[in-house]
């Protein structure tokens, strides 16, 4: 697909947009359909989109293997994290009120996108791994 | 606020946190995934041992997720039964842990080494969620994470048999899931609480209605394909015998009798013992299908000429012995039956783990090549036999007391004709295991006298599980008066 | 008679679904048709949990200034948890049997059953 000049003009335009908008479903996912997988997985299809029309070997360029195994592995150490948070200042295992960031509603509100964007990250780089290795079948 | 209140919750965070840390600190040196795996599995057994202490002082643990009231959350809840199960299981997955660090370099490819350790304690996270949790929905969601994970893992093994087997395992797996969820939706849509307790006490008043009946159904076929209860068992012999070593004792040993456990709490807690007594008596059909289990397990075992292959069909037969407890549903049976958990973790976890040192050591997976074996590793074969003996139900070694049990159980249910089924089986499985026994020791004459036993590492985990056979054959106090307290509490009386 | 197809309509469709998922999972030889049956089935699973979800006047689970009444939001939590573990499964199927390709050189369950042998 490299030929291709206006897929490739277009991916390029789309590409923001699409993170845009994955953007907006994992941090609305309190408030209408959307949250954490919903979002990564659009975020994934955004770099897979790329990888599609502009080959594996541009794809590597735009996300290094290194940064992909980090993001694998650090979106469950966010979500681990905020959980032992609320335990460290005193609650349950993910009790978002004991936070102390003010009332119990905004405390509750940024508990819940903390973890959001942990389980968000960890799915695009999942769906960008899983993508990459099956393509390449494992060379 | 100390930590040991979070206690039911760490035990399955600190597994799920050292998955994740595994790829990222491996990149920096390969043995660091066993280490991390072997600590992590280390503090979950400590955390377990602690929680059956605080079981035994102070009763029922619970635990609230985010500090919601169940029955809106979700309720972690150890008591009993929980906590006696979650030492044994804990305790085998350390050492096995332990024991994994030279068969896993041998038998996987090096740059796979950390993604081995990083699916192994995504299994460890799933079995141990799947004891710890009181809450139904989370339960399928522990299922499918150690059932996922098993299934990478049984495809890793060397040969390309190990792909078949995995791809039928996972089939197999996932209508079994699947069913489960069903059951699920027919409880939730009948009683609208997922809570194990509360669904408890909505369920009576139910016993007559169709969709409960179907969602027992849909438990029980689910359940017994996961545990492999005959006739659903066709996955297992393939998939223990082509997995890596490591998998195999790790399957064997755990991920059935987590099955089991869940077996019991979804029959005993949820559902009343009177419900599979009385209103569907489904307690005589388990108790056929188990006792065919038994035989037909120790028969097809004899003729096998791969001795993992022989330790799956028995196995199939083991699991026959602890569904044959759980369906005579008294307390003796019971009390026999997780004993048996416990007896069956320790005695095929430590044959599978010297297959697994028998492979790494020389490659021989067929019986008769075994000759001699007995010069060439006696630590490694001594071993063996203890666990063998164990299996077969010699007194004073662990085996013996759960068949003791079992038959007291079968006895005061009225069944005496499992008491020969019982005997007969044990007779099956003296003769399979004597085929082993005879070639390592009576045969082979020709083979020369020098000793090249498995590395230490390898042994010391082998041989605490055959001396815990003969511990818990010795003494056996210690898990009697556990099963006690737990049978009591499952069964009423 | 009539009444009882035409009121549950939605549990008719989820039992007709959930068997040709179910049928296509047992009955066809080749890996890749057995795993969209196991899609087909789980996805006949989820539509009955989200079947059940739903409220007489009830509106979407999303708050509104104009809603009366809402429908049950927790069967639609429980499924997307139960869509991950779909993905998941279906990741892991399809990784099986590109290995197993790799290995076999078919991907027909006959043809790799008569290589086993």
């Amino acid at each position: 697909m490299k030929d291709n000049i206006i897929i490739q003009i277009i991916t390029r335009l789309l590409v923001p947009f699409i993170q845009v908008f994955g953007f907006y479903v994992i941090m609305h996912g309190e408030s209408g359909p959307g949250g954490g997988f919903q979002g990564g997985v659009i975020l994934g299809a955004s770099i897979i989109l790329y990888v599609i029309v502009f080959g594996i070997d541009e794809g590597r360029k735009l996300v290094s293997e290194k940064i992909n195994d980090i993001c694998n592995s650090t979106g469950v150490l966010i979500y681990g994290g905020v959980g032992i948070l609320c335990m460290i200042a005193g609650g349950k295992f993910l009790e978002y009120n004991i936070l102390p960031l003010g009332s119990a509603h905004f405390a509750s509100h940024m508990g819940m996108l903390g973890i959001e964007i942990g389980v968000g990250m960890t799915v695009a780089a999942v769906m960008v791994t899983l993508f990459i290795e099956t393509a390449r079948q494992g060379k | 606020m100390s930590i040991s209140q979070h206690f039911p919750v760490l035990v399955i965070i600190l597994p799920l946190i050292s998955a994740v840390l595994i790829p990222i600190l491996s990149r920096a040196k390969k043995i660091y995934g066993w280490y991390i795996s072997s600590a992590a599995t280390f503090i979950s057994f400590m955390i377990s041992l602690s929680l059956l202490r605080t079981v035994h002082v102070k009763g029922k643990i619970s635990y609230w997720m985010g500090n919601w009231e169940p029955p809106w959350g979700i309720e972690y809840v150890v008591d009993y039964l929980n906590g006696y199960v979650l030492v044994v299981i804990s305790f085998i997955i350390f050492l096995i842990t332990l024991y994994s660090n030279k068969s896993v370099d041998k038998e996987i490819p090096e740059d796979k080494v950390s993604s081995f350790y990083t699916i192994y304690m995504l299994f460890v996270t799933g079995l141990l969620g799947m004891i710890v949790t009181g809450d139904i929905f989370n339960l399928y969601v522990f299922i499918e994470i150690s059932s996922l994970a098993g299934y990478a893992l049984i495809a890793a093994g060397r040969k390309r048999d190990a792909l078949i087997a995995s791809y039928n395992y996972l089939i197999l797996g996932t209508i079994a899931a699947t069913f489960i969820l069903l059951g699920i939706g027919y409880l939730y849509m009948m009683t609208g609480t997922l809570n194990m307790a509360d669904l408890r006490e909505r369920l009576p008043a139910l016993y007559d209605t169709t969709v409960i009946r179907t969602a027992f159904a849909f438990f029980s076929v689910g359940l017994s394909l996961k545990i492999a209860l005959f006739p659903l068992h066709i996955w297992l012999p393939n998939a223990y015998t082509h997995a890596p070593s490591v998998i195999g004792a790790l399957q064997a040993a755990t991920a059935t009798k987590v099955g089991v456990y869940v077996m019991i709490r979804i029959l005993f807690t949820v559902f009343k013992p009177e419900f599979i007594l009385e209103v569907i008596p489904v307690a005589k059909l388990f108790v056929m299908l188990s006792a065919v289990a038994i035989i037909m397990g120790s028969l097809l075992a004899l003729g096998q000429k791969d001795i993992r292959r022989m330790l799956a069909y028995s196995s199939i037969g083991q699991i026959g012995y602890i569904v044959l407890g759980i369906a005579l549903a008294n307390r003796l049976s019971i009390m026999g039956s997780l004993i048996h958990v416990l007896n069956h973790a320790l005695m095929k976890g430590g044959l599978f783990l010297v297959v697994g040192a028998v492979i790494y050591k020389t490659g021989i997976t067929n019986i008769d090549d075994y000759k001699g074996l007995g010069k060439k590793m006696p630590f490694s074969m001594a071993a063996f036999t203890i666990c063998a003996l164990s299996m077969v139900g010699v007194p004073l070694t662990a085996g013996f007391v759960s068949k003791w049990y079992l038959a007291l159980g079968a006895l005061q249910a009225g069944k005496w004709v499992m008491v020969p089924v019982i005997l007969i089986s044990s007779l099956l499985t003296a003769i399979y295991f004597w085929r082993v026994i005879d070639a390592i020791y009576f045969q082979g004459h020709e083979v020369s006298g020098k000793i090249d036993d498995a590395p230490v590492g390898m042994l010391v985990p082998t041989f605490a599980l055959a001396t815990c056979c003969i511990l818990f054959g010795i003494v056996a106090s210690v898990p009697v008066n556990i099963t006690n307290f737990a049978a009591k509490m499952l069964i009423g009386g | 008679m009539i009444e009882f197809i035409l009121a549950k309509y939605n549990y008719w469709i989820y039992i007709t679904l959930m068997m040709i998922g179910f049928y296509a999972m047992i009955a066809k030889q080749n890996l890749i048709k057995k795993i969209i049956g196991m899609n087909i089935f789980q996805t006949a699973v989820f539509l009955f949990y989200i079947s059940i979800a739903k409220v007489k006047g009830g509106t979407a689970p999303i708050e509104w200034e104009k809603a009366v009444r809402y429908d049950n939001p927790l069967p639609h939590v429980l499924i997307l948890t139960a869509i991950v573990v779909s993905v998941s499964t279906t990741a892991v199927a399809l990784a099986l049997i590109i290995k197993i390709y790799k290995a076999y050189g078919t991907i027909e369950e006959d043809k790799i059953l008569e290589m086993n042998k």
